[in-house]
């Protein structure tokens, strides 16, 4: 589980997170939902001190991130697997390489059984020999898998993922959110994820945190989102008239 | 003056980062490697070519400004040698170096910061500084002073084939690039051309590391890395002359 308390964060007298508090389950793909520029990446960056933040608690299982030292927050980090916006896969690397990485840094396997532990991670985000590309061979879906296995390959109890379907197609968008919701479910995993998309909230919301202008202005289910009074919220979530014509019907 | 105290705080802060005790052994002599390669054998093509070709300008212009007969031929050799080594090899061949590594390391870095590489590393838990930018210092500390010997050594064969239409002979231009010769100068060379290793690449990683934004200012800090390792060089070069020699 995760906990955030009064997280507030500006950048140069603007003010980005406005008295932030949340629970994300363990077990659960909790969302983060808002419109562009509401604050989802700041907020998730604040988490795991990629920014600071001015005030506020960041509590993984009672660790306050933010109060550990240097090492530990280092510790603490190999626990995290993180899900970057734009893939941020070491361009230098082959696939097999970029995921054998966080193995070789932090761990004393055998190179029989690092080999072995990557392809299971790629086989579990359903790609296979593909281990002698490069990041700049692959294609978008391709290369939000690679993350995903590179996100895994240290069994983390955490996971973070920064709109893992942006630039998707819709049908591949869905089959990235599915495999996040999934690894989260098989592994008891505590996951986030930012997403402005309406799909994938109504395909994996069970928990869902609204950010609008810095502030969370509510927090549901989507059986509850779709009933829900608050005006900000029904504004952003009905924004298509393809969801507008659903509300009607 | 404020500024320039921050930036100057922030570089010390990120090269107390960088001098740490590197995670895993075979991972850092692997990024070693990799910068030996980038950093200098990379460079050595560069290095023989301009070295070939200042050395047969220094000694022709040597040549020309020595017709009187006063002058013994030799001191062509002599003079050749004396500004190879005080200056052009080791001044001039690092601003030409800061162009081509210091950018080089300047966006190979800021790029990997603006496509989230470097908080993917840090969110491993890895020392992202550490790990990019230590292999650069090293691979350039203990490259830079080869390079140099290189240069010097290609300088003198474009000294002798600069002066073949002198009327100087080979064995007066051999004579006179052992005639009077200091050891000190050589070390001198190498201790500036170490600190204008150090100085390109940690500046250079400067710039890359705390780049913001996109492509961009990934080609602002490449510019800016090449333009204060060149002012720091020249800065240097100065101080330490007045150190080392005067
Ligand atoms: N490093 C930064 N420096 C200054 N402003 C920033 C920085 N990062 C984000 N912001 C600002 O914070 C706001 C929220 O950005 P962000 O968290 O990226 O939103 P989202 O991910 O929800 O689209 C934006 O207005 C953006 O301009
Ligand atoms: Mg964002």
């Amino acid at each position: 589980m995760i906990e955030i308390k009064n997280i507030c964060k500006s950048f140069s007298e603007k003010l980005v997170l406005d008295n932030v508090s949340f629970n994300f389950k363990r077990g659960k793909t909790n969302l983060i939902i808002g419109e562009s520029g509401s604050g989802k990446t700041t907020l998730l960056r604040s988490l795991i001190g990629l920014n600071s933040i001015d005030d506020g608690e960041v509590l993984f299982d009672g660790r306050d991130f933010h109060k550990l030292k240097i090492k530990e927050k280092r510790k603490l980090r190999q626990e995290i697997g993180m899900l970057f916006q734009k893939g941020a896969l070491y361009d230098y690397m082959t696939v097999q390489d970029n995921i054998l990485f966080p193995l070789t840094m932090f761990t004393e396997f055998s190179i029989e059984e690092k080999i072995n532990r990557v392809n299971e991670c790629l086989k579990r985000v359903n790609l296979e020999n593909c281990n002698h590309l490069l990041p700049s061979e692959l294609s978008g879906g391709m290369t939000k898998r690679v993350s995903i296995a590179r996100a895994i390959v240290m069994k983390p109890k955490y996971l973070l993922c920064d709109e893992p379907n942006s630039g998707l197609d819709p049908k591949t968008a869905i089959l990235i959110d599915n495999l996040i919701q999934e690894i989260t479910e098989e592994n008891n995993i505590t996951t986030i994820v930012n997403t402005h998309d309406m799909n994938s909230v109504m395909e994996i919301g069970e928990s869902i945190a609204y950010l609008h202008k810095g502030k969370l202005c509510w927090q549901g289910t989507k059986d509850d989102l779709i009933n829900s009074q608050n005006k900000e919220l029904n504004n952003f979530v009905f924004a298509s008239k393809l969801f507008k014509r659903l509300k009607k019907s | 003056m404020n500024k320039i105290l921050k930036h100057l705080g922030k570089y010390l802060l990120m090269l107390n980062k960088v001098f740490s005790f590197p995670e895993k052994r075979t991972i850092f002599l692997k990024q070693l490697n990799l910068e030996f390669k980038k950093i200098g054998l990379d460079s050595i093509g560069i290095v023989t070519i301009i070295s070939f070709f200042i050395g047969a300008v220094v000694s022709i212009q040597t040549a020309y400004n020595f017709e009187s007969p006063l002058y013994p031929k030799y001191l062509i050799g002599f003079a050749t040698r004396e500004s190879l080594l005080l200056e052009f090899c080791p001044t001039m061949l690092s601003l030409i170096l800061a162009g081509k590594i210091g950018s080089n390391i300047a966006s190979e870095i800021g790029s990997m910061r603006v496509s989230e590489q470097i908080d993917a590393l840090e969110i491993m838990g890895v020392n992202s500084a550490s790990f990019l930018i230590l292999p650069k210092i090293i691979a350039s500390l203990l490259f830079f002073p080869c390079l140099i010997i290189l240069s010097i050594s290609i300088g003198l064969i474009g000294g002798w084939v600069g002066c073949q239409n002198t009327g100087i002979t080979t064995a007066s231009y051999l004579y006179g690039i052992k005639f009077d010769f200091n050891p000190f100068y050589i070390t001198y060379c190498l201790i500036k051309t170490t600190v204008f290793a150090f100085i390109i690449s940690s500046v250079s990683s400067y710039f890359g590391y705390y780049t913001k934004g996109g492509a961009l200012e990934v080609g602002a800090s490449s510019t800016r890395a090449v333009v204060y390792s060149s002012i720091f060089i020249l800065l240097f070069n100065f101080l330490l002359t007045d150190l080392l020699l005067a």
